[in-house]
C-alpha cells in the first residue's frame, strides 16, 4: 500500500512549538486519567446512596432509585453526553447556566463529561450495591434491628460493609468502563487520550502511528487497572465466600 | 431559556426513520455474526489445542481492552484500504456503513463469546460425558447436546447485549454516518434547535430500550427456571 512508517513522528514540535506531539498524548492521558478518576468517585457515591434507597422498604425513596437506574441505563452514553453539554445548559435557569457557559471551554467540557460518565455508571453501580446487599441472609438485617439499631445502623455497621466487600470483583469492572467509555468524551471535543490521536492524525498524517500509540495506552492502562483492582479483591474477599459477587 | 420549538421535527420525520433503519440494520448484522462468530471464539477458547485457545483468549482480551471509539476509529481508517487492495473498489466510494457493520460484529463477538462461554460451562460435565460414550463425536456432543441446553439459558443475557449494541450503535457518529442519532443531530444543527432533537433522540432510545428490557425480564420469568 506505500504507506510510508514514520515514528519519529512523536518527537517532532508541533506547529505551535511549545512541545512535541509526544507532549499532546501525554497531556491527553492526563485528561483521561483526571476525567476517569473524577467520574468513578461521582458514581461511587451516587451508586452506593442510590443502591441503598433501592432496597429500603419505602415505596417513594425506591421508586426514585429505580427510575435514576432506568432513564441512565436505557439512553446511550453519547446520547446522554450531549444532552448534559448541549440542553442542560439551556434548561437551567439562565444565571446558571450563562454562568456556566461563560466558563472556559475546556472546563466546560470536562464538567459536562465528568457528571454524564459519573452519573452514567452510577446506575450500573446501583444495581451492583443493590444486588450485593440482597445477597445477604435476610437474618443479618433483622438480627440488626432485633439488637436495638435503626434502620440507618443496620445499614451502616452490618450489612453494607458485607455488602461493598461482596461487590468489589463486578466494581472493579465497573472501573474498567469508565476509562474505556471516557474515549466517548472525544465527541465533544474534550482533548482526552483518543482524541488527541485524532488530532495527530490531522496535524502529521501519520494515521497508524498515532492509532496504534493510543491503542497500545489503553491496553497498558487496562492491564495496570487489572493488576491494581487483583490485589485489592484479595485484600477485601470475605473468607468463605466464593470470590463472585452477585 | 428559550421556549421549545419542536415544529422542526414532524418535517423530519422520514429522514430520521432512515436513520433508524441504518441503526436496525447496523445492530442486526452485528448481533447475527457476532452471535456466530462469538460461538466459534467460545469453543475455540475451551479447545484443548493450545494455539487455538490462545488466539481466541488473545482476540477477546484486546477487543475488551479497547474503548470501542477507537475500535470504529481503527476500522473506518482500515476497512477502505483494505477494501481497495483487495476488490479495487475506488477510495472515493462510501464504506463507512460497511466498516461499521464489521467493526460491531468483531467487537461485539468479543463480549457475546465471554457470555456463550459461561452459558456452555454452566452445563453440566456429566450430560458431554453421556453424548460422548453414546458414540458421539466432539463435534456432535456439542452440536446436539451442549449448544441447545447453553443456548437457553443465555438466550436473556444475548439479548441484553443486544440492547446494550443497540445504544452503542450511535457511536457511529464519529464517523459522521447518518443513523437514527446522526440523523436527530443533523436536523437540530440545520434547524438551531439542537435542544429539541437531542431530548426526542433521548427519548426515542428510551422508550425503545425500556420496551425492550421489560420484554426480556417478561420472557427471562417464562422459559429459564
Amino acid at each position: 500500500m506505500g504507506y510510508h512508517w514514520n515514528w519519529g513522528v512523536f518527537l517532532a514540535r508541533v506547529p505551535s512549538g511549545e512541545t512535541s506531539y509526544l507532549g499532546w498524548m501525554l497531556s491527553g492521558l492526563e485528561t483521561t486519567l483526571a476525567l476517569s478518576l473524577s467520574a468513578s468517585i461521582i458514581a461511587l457515591v451516587m451508586g452506593s446512596v442510590m443502591g441503598v434507597l433501592r432496597t429500603v422498604p419505602n415505596r417513594w425513596l425506591s421508586g426514585i432509585a429505580a427510575l435514576y437506574v432506568e432513564v441512565f441505563r436505557n439512553i446511550p452514553l453519547l446520547v446522554q453526553l450531549f444532552i448534559w453539554y448541549f440542553v442542560l445548559p439551556e434548561l437551567l435557569p439562565s444565571g446558571i447556566g450563562n454562568a456556566y457557559k461563560q466558563m472556559h471551554p475546556l472546563l466546560q467540557q470536562f464538567a459536562a463529561a465528568m457528571v454524564c460518565l459519573g452519573l452514567f455508571t452510577g446506575a450500573r453501580v446501583c444495581e451492583q450495591v443493590r444486588s450485593g446487599i440482597n445477597s445477604l441472609p435476610r437474618g443479618q438485617k433483622y438480627a440488626g434491628l432485633a439488637l436495638g439499631f435503626t434502620l440507618p445502623q443496620t445499614y451502616r455497621y452490618v450489612l453494607l460493609p458485607m455488602a461493598f466487600r461482596i461487590i468489589v470483583p463486578p466494581l472493579t469492572s465497573e472501573f474498567l468502563n469508565i476509562f474505556k467509555n471516557s474515549a466517548v468524551a472525544s465527541t465533544i471535543g474534550l482533548l482526552e487520550l483518543a482524541a488527541q490521536g485524532r488530532q495527530l492524525v490531522d496535524y502529521t498524517a501519520q494515521p497508524y502511528e498515532s492509532f496504534i500509540a493510543v491503542t497500545l495506552t489503553f491496553m497498558l492502562l487496562n492491564a495496570v487497572i487489572m493488576g491494581l483492582m487483583h490485589r485489592l479483591e484479595a485484600k477485601t474477599r470475605v473468607p468463605g465466600y466464593i470470590g463472585g459477587g452477585t | 431559556m428559550n421556549d421549545f420549538d419542536w415544529s422542526s421535527i414532524p418535517g423530519a420525520l422520514p429522514f430520521l426513520w432512515d436513520g433508524m433503519k441504518t441503526t436496525l440494520e447496523i445492530t442486526v448484522i452485528a448481533v447475527v455474526v457476532g452471535i456466530v462468530w462469538g460461538t466459534l471464539l467460545a469453543i475455540m477458547r475451551m479447545s484443548s489445542f493450545k494455539p487455538l485457545s490462545w488466539f481466541a483468549a488473545g482476540y477477546v482480551n484486546l477487543f475488551r481492552s479497547i474503548p470501542l471509539v477507537m475500535v470504529l476509529l481503527w476500522f473506518f481508517l482500515i476497512v477502505p484500504a483494505l477494501l481497495e487492495s483487495l476488490f479495487n473498489t475506488p477510495r472515493s466510494s462510501d464504506t463507512r456503513l460497511s466498516s461499521a457493520m464489521v467493526a460491531f460484529a468483531l467487537f461485539e463477538a468479543a463480549y457475546y463469546s465471554e457470555i456463550i462461554r459461561a452459558g456452555i460451562q454452566s452445563v453440566s460435565k456429566g450430560q458431554i460425558s453421556a453424548a460422548l460414550a453414546l458414540g458421539m463425536s466432539y463435534a456432535q456432543a456439542m452440536r446436539l447436546v451442549v449448544l441447545p441446553q447453553a443456548f437457553r439459558n443465555m438466550v436473556p443475557l444475548l439479548l441484553t447485549q443486544g440492547i446494550i449494541l443497540f445504544q452503542d450503535t450511535s457511536l457511529v457518529y464519529v464517523s459522521s454516518l447518518a443513523d437514527f442519532f446522526g440523523a436527530a443531530y443533523k436536523v437540530g444543527d440545520r434547524d438551531g434547535r439542537l435542544v429539541e432533537l437531542l431530548l426526542f433522540a433521548g427519548a426515542v432510545y428510551f422508550a425503545i430500550c425500556f420496551s425492550a428490557s421489560l420484554l426480556v425480564k417478561r420472557f427471562q420469568k417464562r422459559v429459564v427456571t
